[in-house]
């Protein structure tokens, strides 16, 4: 007999020219909580998609309880107790909370049709075991993104999994709900389930974890205890190099005032936002999920237009009613969603980053097409892209580089203010410690640089001016970063 | 297996090179959609030689095509009207309208080039109106706006003329679609080649083109960079009526009379042959020579169809299936590209 519930020896995994997993290893104890770190693009959403039966691995053996298997299909992984909750859900918006539950697996009566009454009574039941006070018959769509996870883990348990896999579950969650969160998978590791975190949050790892493995470029780099281990560490363990300065700011000497807006409201999200920004200023941007920072930076940038206020250009009042008004002016926006707002990834690399740009290619009315691959090659190249050619797809790339080739299309715009929202999310050590370095040398060249922002070691570390919004108001500015704690930053974005 | 992983090239400072250009690739030029067209149109080309030996003359094929010129026209801007993922079903009825406003203004005295003005004017407020009713009002869909439209935009023409025809245009109007440069090519077949040409340019060459493939494939990444997406919905919508207007004024050239009930059915052979052509349904995919190519296919085979007096609800039977063949194809061939056992006899096949 085993020690291990779950151990996966020497997987390889490969998609074309491309090593996705190379002769990995991973052992889970019976109940415990495994963390699994790593770049993106290190390989563990695909070792997830191997442990699930998604993918079908090359190489490689899996034992549960010592008992070698083999799992074909997500089908085999459920009847080996394995679930996972995804980083992307894959919940139905549509659908009612009892039917995201019990989907695939429907309670039926004796005339073979659904027994409504009992699924709902059975969810209740589940949600209440999870401390969750959900309406069973409300919509998915409905409810918040920390809602809709705490219904995934209550799928999973409905089906009586034992081993529960999380992919990345607290990067859409603020503080709050993240403590929901470890409380409930603690509860479920009390109750006996094995888990694997994954996570790109130290502090959930040290919050949560007894043991964390770390992969890195497709290959196992190691597994060790978590107490004793330091975050400088690990992360030269994730990177294979030390960084010695996660937060490269560089002092600048604050320019005249370039950018102001003035008591910008929108009813329902937002009600009178003033704050204004200097050349070479990085102004931070933080407070809780739905707090209307991104609303109201839309807002600025005209893409849901707000009911009254002025935003002002080096003392200019601007008309903006669509994005490109915004990005004529100067005012540029790195959106939030990369994949769905950012990028169209079934294009080359080449024409995302010149799509807002087109004008400085064409004459006459046709795109050189040449100048155009030779300008992006060049700003690829400058933000660093792990890539081969400006023809690669967006989609082949990680989200770490995709978020790069987003920078690189913003960068091309002939900017004085550039507006990056939530730009690290979901992004690797690495290549965000390179974003960083980009939004500094921004700042240092003289643009005006918002940066909104939820990680609290990001905003102390790269923020000039920090603005925290509560509930679509501004709560309160700090001028000064110098002194300020993450209390008070937190105190000012919740409701005392 | 592992020789295939290519490493990227970094400098010693750490800069990564990525390669601007990109090699001439056998295996990408050969799975082109536009061979499967040549493919096919070989095939039908064949089978009407096969069926009536005369066929196979210049002077009969360039009358064969002349048949389905006034389609033809429709075809790019349809194609355009794809690409962002929208679908236009009004284009005939904009047709009839159009015809039957131009009758109706040169019964009523409008000199002959004025009225063909008319009926420009007319296709275009209509396919004006289409976009503006898409833009304002977004959670509509264009299937459903168009509907709607066609079925009025064709009433409004049965309002007009109820079951009357107009004719008695003047001859030089008559000679239009009768016409041929040196008795051989007909000169809408020039105009047809021109328009292709310009479409081609609008959509490979231009910032326009590019942007609406951008749209196609998502219209919120496209807003988010500063494309205006309502505006180019609108001109492609506002293109598509201005082209069913033209081609209309053809129609009535080759008819030499106007009825509300002309065109009735062309915007699903205008679909499918964009459709045929590559143009995908769903937005952001397609070529025009694809779509060129795919205007022969379907009218030589209707037109050998008729060769054999094929009924026309053969010819319809006919039509669908090949499209549902075509359109099936690349999905079928990925899904054997994706299959299991294909993979491991691709990697028995290079091991070995």
């Amino acid at each position: 007999m085993s020690d291990y519930i779950l151990e996966l020896k020497g997987i390889t995994k490969i998609f074309p020219g491309v090593k996705a997993l190379d002769n990995v290893h991973f052992s889970l104890k019976e109940g415990e909580i495994h963390a699994l770190m790593g770049e993106n693009g290190a390989g563990k959403s695909t070792f997830i998609k191997v442990i699930t039966g998604v993918h079908q691995p090359e190489e490689g053996e899996i034992f549960i309880r010592g008992q070698k298997v083999s799992i074909k299909n997500p089908k085999d992984a459920q009847k080996l107790s394995i679930a996972a909750i995804y980083q992307h859900g894959t919940t139905y918006q549509h659908l009612s909370v009892t039917e995201n539950i019990f989907i695939g697996h429907e309670k039926m009566t004796k005339l073979k049709t659904i027994d409504w009454k009992q699924m709902h009574k059975d969810a209740a039941a589940l949600l209440k075991r999870l401390g969750s006070s959900i309406d069973p018959h409300s919509t998915m769509g409905n409810l918040t993104v920390a809602e809709q996870q705490i219904v995934e883990i209550a799928k999973a348990i409905s089906t009586n999994a034992k081993i529960i896999i999380m992919d990345e579950p607290t990067a859409a969650l603020s503080k709050r709900e993240c403590e929901e969160l470890y409380r409930i998978t603690e509860q479920l590791r009390d109750e006996g389930c094995s888990i694997i975190f994954i996570s790109h949050r130290f502090e959930d790892m040290y919050r949560l974890a007894s043991r964390v493995t770390v992969f890195r470029d497709a290959q196992y780099i190691g597994t060790w205890d978590v107490d004793g281990i330091s975050n400088e560490v690990l992360i030269s363990k994730m990177v294979g190099r030390e960084i010695s300065q996660i937060y490269p700011k560089q002092e600048v000497e604050m320019g005249e005032e370039i950018f102001k807006v003035d008591k910008l409201s929108k009813t329902g999200y937002y009600k009178d936002v003033s704050f204004s920004l200097h050349k070479g200023e990085i102004l931070a941007m933080t407070g809780l999920v739905g707090a209307g920072r991104t609303e109201v930076c839309q807002g600025i940038m005209g893409i849901e237009k707000p009911d009254s206020g002025k935003v002002y250009l080096e003392g200019k009042e601007l008309k903006i009613s669509h994005p490109s008004d915004a990005m004529d002016y100067g005012v540029g926006y790195l959106p939030e969603d990369r994949q769905k707002q950012g990028l169209i990834l079934d294009w080359g690399l080449g024409q995302n980053v010149t799509l807002s740009t087109l004008e400085q290619f064409t004459h006459g009315s046709i795109i050189n097409q040449k100048e155009e691959r030779q300008k992006s090659k060049e700003l690829l190249e400058r933000v660093k892209t792990k890539a081969l050619s400006v023809f690669d797809k967006a989609s082949s790339l990680s989200g770490g580089n995709q978020q790069k080739v987003i920078v690189a299309k913003v960068l091309n715009s002939d900017l004085k203010v550039i507006i990056l929202d939530e730009p690290t999310k979901g992004v690797d050590v690495g290549a965000k410690a390179q974003i960083y370095e980009i939004m500094s040398s921004l700042a240092a060249q003289g643009y005006g640089v918002i940066m909104i922002s939820s990680e609290m070691p990001e905003v102390l570390g790269m923020a000039d001016t920090i603005l925290v919004m509560r509930e679509g108001r501004v709560s309160k500015i700090f001028d000064e970063v110098k002194g300020v704690t993450q209390e008070q930053i937190l105190e000012a974005a919740m409701n005392t | 297996m592992a020789k295939n992983i290519t490493k990227q090239v970094m400098q010693s400072d750490g800069t990564r090179i990525i390669s601007a250009e990109r090699g001439f690739s056998w295996k990408r030029f050969m799975l082109q959609w536009e061979w499967m067209l040549v493919l096919m149109l070989i095939i039908v080309n064949i089978f009407n030689i096969s069926v009536s030996p005369n066929y196979a003359n210049v002077k009969n094929i360039l009358n064969a095509t002349r048949d389905f010129l006034d389609k033809a026209i429709v075809v790019f801007p349809m194609a355009f009207v794809l690409m962002l993922g929208e679908i236009d079903i009004s284009v005939a009825s904009i047709m009839a309208l159009s015809a039957t406003i131009m009758g109706v203004a040169y019964q009523a005295g409008v000199p002959m080039a004025g009225a063909i003005c008319i009926a420009l004017a007319t296709g275009t407020v209509c396919g004006f109106i289409n976009g503006i009713i898409l833009v304002k009002f977004p959670e509509l869909s264009s299937m459903i706006v168009t509907l709607s439209t066609q079925i009025i935009f064709r009433g409004i023409a049965q309002i007009i003329l109820e079951t009357n025809s107009v004719g008695g245009f003047p001859s030089w109007f008559t000679r239009i679609a009768a016409g041929k440069i040196g008795g051989m090519v007909p000169y809408v077949m020039v105009f047809v080649i021109v328009e292709a040409l310009f479409f081609a340019y609008l959509l490979h060459y231009t910032k326009f083109g590019r942007r609406c493939y951008a749209m196609g494939n998502s219209v919120t990444v496209a807003k988010f960079s500063g494309v205006k997406t309502n505006k180019i919905k609108i001109i492609v919508f506002t293109m598509a009526g201005l082209f069913s207007a033209i081609a209309a004024v053809y129609l009535a050239s080759k008819m030499s009379s106007v009825r509300p009930d002309v065109a009735k059915g062309y915007e699903l052979d205008i679909i499918a042959m964009a459709v045929l052509g590559g143009v995908s349904t769903s937005g952001g995919k397609g070529r025009i020579l694809g779509a060129a190519l795919s205007i022969l296919v379907i009218g030589y085979l209707r037109y050998g169809l008729g060769l054999i007096n094929a009924s026309s609800q053969i010819i319809m039977i006919v039509v669908g299936a090949l499209l549902i063949i075509a359109v099936a194809i690349p999905s079928f061939r990925d899904s054997i590209g994706n299959a299991n056992w294909f993979r491991k006899l691709k990697a028995m096949v290079s091991k070995s």
